[in-house]
């Protein structure tokens, strides 16, 4: 640097600080002010949740193009629209995978509280109620099988295949990642972050599925 | 010397073997040249396939090589077009600004060792990649490639080779190839938008980024929310073809005598689908090079950018409206006359912060010391074209001129000015300005002015006759006018346009041989050649692989800080403490 008279290291006066700006969110991991930020490896832990935010902000655009396409495509003229009756299972379902909200948010609760036996267990109850809610969509699926209700049959399963079929797609994501978590050690995240941003993606994926159900409830 | 012990660990070990270093890189710097190198090679295939339609069009009857028969059938000529416009759009101007250089200096320009999260990053390029084999592949599959245009508008689009050569194999590639560009594309822009949150070293405030970063943040956002749209649009398109649904198609299509099966679909729909990606892809290609445009200005005039923070707050709302104005392409769709003045009135009115972005950069220039290196001809040009390009945009904006001019050249006059050859123009002036310090040797300005006029002059030649050609009706996607009366009489407007496409494109070998001679046997470049400001001219040149070698920086001031009066040189860089300016003064 051609200006500067390089003398001993001029004193470090931080005004405004880290991230431009912020410090590191509270929680887990511990900062990633100065000195090696543990199991950060060079990223602050918060950036995981950053990015689980920012990524869900990218599903939720996803899964409003095909509402919107799906409403558009209700609504037209000579649609040919013919409802669809929803398969009763739906309602198991639902309740399903809220309860696996619950059992998910509580089982995050004793990790805090550091009850690591109560974790597992509740973790695990998630991972279950997730694969029934998995299985319960299939027999869903058999159910309009068997009633002669395939994709093209209508717009209205076409539809109700694709969200199904998407939205399961998703869920699977979560599960292999609730799986893996209770399975492998992490190594860049803290178990904190880890938990809490796949805590994230499944809560949204709950509501998702719970805005899908209503809105297929109010075209039938 | 100004940077000091804040460590923020290397996130991954500079990796040894060939493969891992330079093909399966995770180095963000890597990854960038990757994605620049990809958009290197389908330049070239787009201006190929550019240049075989301008001559088919003026010698319509000439004898070709690779064509059977030597001879261009329309739906070749169709399936050209399509193929140009897709490959342009998606794997030049999104993939070489934000992909290769936002993924270059992203992390470096805001004082980060790497992007937020390396193995995405790796994979959004190998994706990106798979989706460039895939359209590359359209051209040998049975059929060849698709002929419905880079919009892929249904029914055309959705039915499948009874509705021409291409469309059986060849369009369900252009979907499959489009779709992994939009996995791809979003999960590169969750990795921007999460890095440049979280990964900014101390001071780096956000009024403290270098427009580069601006004009990649917004980017990055328009991507994550445009992308997953066109996704979806992609698979319900698919659905169309393969699975016999009717999302797109309507009841009674009877194509070559065929009875089609589907019932009670909307084109619209996919077109509103299609142009809600669409219009913030234009801004996805656009805004990008006004970042860098902004960065160079500044450099090259040895001022400050002026009103940087309505500059960054113009980047801001062009983002935001270009949410909203989707519907001008849709204009003689028979939309609702309300809604057509409502796209209207929201389109000019994206002309606001584009003509502040447009003042601030003369008033950048304004009274500067200017240098006219290379790249600052490059960005120069860069405002010119936006100009020029943009205006008619206010023409088009308005429904009942659109009526007129909608299918004519006039519209492909018009976006190809503001954000084809001005994109380019962006990017060129990156290169330029970037090659020193991505490969530590500088590029001949000599040859970059030989580069730069014939360019500049020879993109108003093509496209400015273009625009009368448009006015005089002259129809667009048209393979051979030749049987038409009244276009005959712009055969001669046409023959010029020709012939200053092939003198353009020839100019670009003199970049080529440029970039590669450089490559080998350019002038060393040293730390910071051009006396610039930002952090990634206070590293190496190239920059080791964790950016700063474990020294990262601190940030005291904003990105140019040129010709601080008192301050021993004319430029200040971003990580010099106050107490040294002092000390220097």
């Amino acid at each position: 640097m051609p200006s500067t008279v390089d003398t001993e290291v001029v004193e470090l006066v931080r005004t405004s600080k880290g991230g431009g700006g912020g410090t590191p969110s509270g929680g887990d991991g511990g900062g990633d002010g100065s000195g090696s930020s543990g199991a950060s490896g060079g990223v602050p832990q918060r950036t995981y949740v950053t990015g689980m935010v920012v990524g869900l902000g990218g599903i939720l655009m996803f899964f409003m193009a095909l509402v919107s396409a799906y409403i558009v495509r209700k609504g037209m003229p000579n649609s040919s629209w013919e409802p669809l009756a929803v398969p009763r299972i739906l309602w198991l379902n639902t309740l399903i995978i809220i309860a696996s909200s619950f059992t998910l948010a509580h089982s995050r609760r004793l990790l805090r509280a550091g009850d690591e036996q109560g974790f597992r267990y509740w973790w695990g109850w998630t991972t279950t109620l997730g694969v029934f809610f998995l299985a319960g969509q299939l027999i869903a699926w058999r159910q309009l099988v068997s009633a002669g209700i395939y994709l093209k049959s209508n717009p209205s399963s076409s539809f109700f295949y694709v969200f199904t079929a998407a939205h399961a797609l998703h869920l699977l994501g979560g599960l292999l990642a609730l799986l893996s978590i209770a399975f492998r050690p992490t190594h860049r995240l803290t178990r904190g972050t880890a938990t809490e941003i796949v805590a994230m993606y499944w809560h949204f994926m709950d509501g998702l599925w719970v805005f899908l159900f209503l809105l297929f409830l109010q075209g039938r | 010397m100004s940077s000091h012990a804040h460590a923020a660990p290397a996130q991954h070990a500079a990796p040894t073997g060939f493969i891992r270093k330079y093909i399966f890189s995770k180095d963000h710097k890597v990854i960038g040249i990757q994605y620049f190198l990809l958009a290197l090679t389908a330049v070239v295939i787009g201006i190929v396939l550019s240049l075989l339609m301008r001559f088919h069009l003026v010698w319509p009857n000439a004898h070709l090589p690779f064509f059977s028969g030597g001879q261009m059938t329309q739906e070749q000529y169709l399936s050209l077009l399509t193929m140009h416009g897709t490959i342009m759009v998606f794997f030049v101007l999104t993939t070489a600004p934000q992909g290769g250089f936002g993924n270059y200096f992203l992390p470096i320009q805001i004082g980060a060792p790497d992007m937020a999260f390396p193995t995405l990053n790796m994979l959004s390029f190998w994706v990106t990649f798979l989706a460039f084999v895939a359209i590359i592949a359209a051209f040998v599959v049975p059929g060849g490639a698709p002929i419905s245009g880079w919009t892929g508008y249904t029914p055309l689009s959705g039915i499948g080779e009874v509705t021409g050569p291409g469309e059986g194999w060849g369009q369900t590639m252009w979907i499959i190839s489009i779709s992994l560009f939009c996995l791809a594309s979003l999960l590169g822009a969750l990795n921007f938008i999460a890095t440049l949150i979280d990964m900014r070293a101390p001071g780096m405030t956000l009024m403290r980024m270098p427009l580069t970063c601006w004009g990649w943040f917004v980017t990055a956002i328009l991507g994550l929310l445009a992308f997953g749209v066109l996704l979806a649009g992609g698979i319900l398109l698919l659905l169309d073809r393969s699975a016999g649904t009717s999302f797109f198609l309507p009841a009674g299509l009877v194509i070559n005598d065929q009875i089609q099966t589907h019932s009670g679909g909307s084109p619209l729909l996919w077109q509103h689908l299609f142009w809600f990606f669409g219009h913030p892809e234009v801004y996805i290609a656009i805004l990008p090079g006004m970042g860098v445009a902004s960065h160079v200005l500044s450099t090259f005039s040895r001022k400050p950018v002026f009103g940087y923070r309505a500059m960054a707050m113009a980047i801001c709302a062009i983002g935001f409206l270009g949410f909203m104005v989707w519907g001008h392409h849709m204009f003689v769709s028979g939309m609702s006359p309300y809604s057509g003045f409502t796209f209207s009135v929201l389109t000019m009115s994206i002309g606001v912060p584009s003509a502040i972005k447009t003042f601030n950069w003369l008033g950048t220039l304004w009274g500067g010391k200017i240098q006219f290196k290379t790249p600052m001809l490059f960005a120069l040009g860069f405002v010119s074209l936006f100009v020029s390009g943009g205006l008619s945009g206010l023409f088009l904006a308005q429904p009942a001129v659109d009526n007129l001019l909608h299918a004519t050249y006039y519209v492909v006059a018009h976006f190809h000015l503001v954000m084809g050859v001005a994109a380019i123009f962006g990017i060129f002036a990156a290169t330029y300005f970037w090659f020193p310090k991505m490969f530590g040797r500088m590029m001949n300005e000599t040859l970059g002015k030989i580069h730069f006029w014939p360019t500049f002059v020879g993109a108003y030649c093509i496209f400015m006759p273009m625009h009368f050609i448009g006015i005089a009706g002259g129809i667009r996607r048209y393979a051979d006018a030749s049987a038409v009366a009244y276009l005959q009489k712009l055969q001669p407007l046409h023959e010029f346009m020709t012939i200053a496409a092939f003198i353009t494109a020839a100019a670009q070998l003199v970049f080529l041989c440029n970039f590669f001679w450089s490559l080998k046997r350019g002038a060393p470049a040293g730390k910071n050649p051009w006396n610039a400001t930002t952090l990634e001219w206070t590293t190496d040149s190239p920059p080791p692989h964790d950016n700063f070698h474990g020294d990262y920086p601190s940030v005291y001031r904003g990105p140019y800080d040129f010709s601080v009066p008192g301050a021993v040189d004319d430029f200040i860089p971003q990580n010099l403490p106050p107490a040294q300016v002092a000390r220097a003064k």
